[in-house]
């Protein structure tokens, strides 16, 4: 079974860490991700930095152009990731646009993550029709679960239809924004929280976007299974370097 | 072969939407309302009617004759320099801003490189009383100092886009984060022929008056509609686009796409996409963009801002690979100089853009009786400064 399918059969509320491959040095990459297991986060995505994050605020577009900068590529990144698997064992999930793994060539992108030990892709401007009508049968054939995104505008009808594709778990943006522009939830984060709870889905949902503490990660958890934290870990790194990623986590945690 | 875009949003292998989740909602609207809303003969008068009174058309056919005389073969500029704002821009935010009101969007993006497109927006705001708000690189912005004050006096917000590189291609990012933060009461006006579907295909309708009007005063000119070739310079594409529209399908029109070369096409500064382009996605569609073996999307150049763009719009990606369009690339130096000479041979000042397109009468031979109708898609006086500086006028 595969491990994010595992991890999502725990009894508990799941923790999981966004951060760019590559930043704030270029091999931060492996300690960053075992720090992380260490101190009981429970799900990684790895960004595979881009030169034009379309859906992301300024911290993370600031952590690629960085990473970029520090040589960052999709080989430098397999290559880093070569062997992760004999010091890790939560659930490792890239997060990128969809170019940069379009010319790597898409087979050969998905075979190397199986042959790494990735668990699943989030790439945020595949469109789910294309997925579906190219991409699905190659994504499965390498063991890759793939996450899709709903956001508050996301119309019921299309919520069950990403839920029919879906294989793993559903990445619930909280509100309409990019990342790390909104801190906090108010009333329509809530009512929406319940509305998608509600709908009975098949695969558990864990809230992604306005999420950067205690507080913020037990309001998401209250409705949904987990919680992603990006754009504050990636500040947090960014003014308190990488040497007390512990700090952050028990943070959140407690 | 088609060449118009399928029910699916795609030239051949090219276009589509790809795009995240956030912005779904907003370009399903659109791409389910925008062919009713052209349809309607109250959308279709109220557009003509503003293209005449308050843009100017039909812009005039002209036929250059010292020009023709030089080069020994019949020139004819569509002179979309005459319409109000100076370029053809126009022709798309009149329809862009018609079709927001129809969709009930009170406040309006854009993304502007050279400010041409910005002012253009900034202009039909105006016009409707609608909010403004105008993305621009920052190194734009000091570039192009006149058009920022332009779009100011209209009443435009003009917001430095600070990531990336500071210009076009980031300002266009800045415009989309914007779309993605404002879901429900905005309409981004792209500015050119690229974007996720429909956007290429309704700049590309909303532009194809250009074509439309070729047509019918060729007609009058030489008595027959179609002209041997249609040329046009080509960055996002959209007066190319709105050149060729009507022509498409018309085997006896031969169609040349003139791209940006810079310093050359081999310099590493250059904007020239059909040669230095590779498949990929920019933008919300699949088309040809310059980029590094990684998939990084690299920083094109021009001298002219409204070339400097790192891709094409995903229909001259379509007719580059069919062959459909013959592809040109002209050298900052060669446009520079031709767009001098139109100076002097016709007594009319072209922006660098349309200078693009002119030179290629330098490189190609025409017969004598062909007839050529180039698009002069804007008028030179926003790149004063850059004539100054270049000739030490």
């Amino acid at each position: 079974m595969n491990r994010i399918n595992q991890k999502l059969q725990e009894d508990k509320k799941l923790l999981s860490i966004y951060f760019t491959a590559g930043y704030p040095n270029i091999n931060d990459t492996v300690s960053i991700i075992q720090d992380l297991e260490k101190n009981g986060v429970d799900m990684i995505e790895i960004g595979l930095p881009f030169s034009d994050p379309l859906a992301d605020g300024p911290t993370i577009q600031a952590s690629s152009t960085q990473a970029l900068k520090n040589g960052m590529t999709t080989e430098v990144l397999f290559g880093q990731l070569k062997g992760i698997r004999q010091s890790v064992d939560i659930p490792l999930i890239i997060m990128g646009y969809f170019n940069p793994i379009f010319q790597y060539g898409v087979e050969t992108f998905c075979k190397k993550c199986q042959e790494i030990g990735i668990d699943g892709l989030i790439i945020p401007d595949l469109p789910v029709d294309v997925y579906h009508e190219k991409y699905q049968a190659i994504f499965e054939n390498y063991g890759l679960i793939n996450v899709f995104l709903i956001t508050p505008q996301t119309s019921d009808e299309r919520i069950r239809y990403i839920d029919s594709i879906s294989n793993g778990f559903i990445y619930m943006v909280s509100s309409a924004s990019t990342t790390g522009a909104k801190v906090g939830f108010g009333d329509q984060q809530t009512q929406y929280f319940e509305r998608i709870g509600n709908m009975n889905l098949n695969n558990p949902q864990i809230v992604g976007f306005g999420i950067s503490n205690n507080q913020t990660f037990t309001q998401a958890t209250q409705y949904a299974k987990g919680a992603i934290i990006g754009s504050a870990f990636v500040k947090y790194v960014t003014n308190e370097g990488v040497g007390s990623i512990k700090k952050f986590i028990t943070g959140i945690k407690n | 072969m088609n060449y118009n875009v399928n029910e699916k949003g795609y030239y051949g292998e090219f276009g589509g939407a790809y795009i995240p989740e956030m912005l779904y909602p907003n370009v399903e609207e659109l791409r389910q309302n925008y062919l009713k809303v052209m349809a309607d003969p109250s959308f279709q008068k109220e557009f003509d009617q503003l293209l005449k009174d308050y843009v100017g058309r039909p812009s005039p056919l002209y036929f250059a004759k010292r020009l023709s005389e030089k080069y020994n073969t019949k020139i004819y500029l569509k002179r979309e320099d005459l319409n109000h704002t100076g370029a053809h821009k126009i022709n798309n935010t009149i329809g862009q801003i018609l079709m927001a009101k129809r969709l009930g969007k009170h406040r309006i993006i854009a993304e502007t490189g050279a400010g041409q497109h910005g002012v253009a927006t900034a202009t039909v705001c105006a016009l409707m009383g609608l909010e403004c708000i105008v993305y621009m690189g920052e190194i734009d912005i000091k570039r192009q100092a006149p058009n920022v004050a332009r779009m100011k006096m209209l009443g435009a917000t003009v917001v430095p886009a600070l990531s990336g590189s500071r210009t076009l291609k980031d300002a266009t990012n800045e415009a989309i984060r914007d779309w993605i933060n404002n879901p429900v009461d905005t309409h981004y006006i792209i500015g050119s022929a690229i974007g996720p579907h429909p956007y290429p295909d309704m700049v590309t309708k909303f532009q194809s008056v250009i074509s439309e009007e070729i047509k019918w005063q060729l007609k009058e000119h030489e008595g027959r509609e179609n002209p041997d070739y249609v040329v046009a310079c080509i960055g996002g594409g959209s007066n190319a686009a709105g050149t060729y529209y009507h022509y498409l399908h018309e085997d006896d029109v031969n169609i040349i796409a003139v791209e940006a070369a810079g310093l050359g096409v081999d310099s590493g500064e250059s904007a020239a996409t059909s040669v230095l382009g590779k498949e990929g996605i920019i933008h919300g569609c699949k088309t040809l963009l310059m980029q590094t073996n990684d998939g990084q999307i690299t920083e094109p150049y021009s001298i002219s801002a409204g070339l400097d763009y790192p891709g094409v719009g995903p229909m001259h990606a379509h007719l580059c690979k069919t062959g459909r369009a013959e592809f040109m690339a002209i050298t900052d130096d060669e446009a520079m100089k031709s767009g001098l000479e139109l100076c002097k041979l016709e007594g009319i000042i072209p922006a660098i853009e349309s200078s693009h397109a002119l030179a290629i009468f330098e490189q190609k031979t025409f017969k004598p009786d062909d007839v050529v109708v180039v698009s002069l898609s804007g008028r030179g006086d926003k790149d004063l400064n850059t004539y100054i500086n270049y000739f030490n006028l």
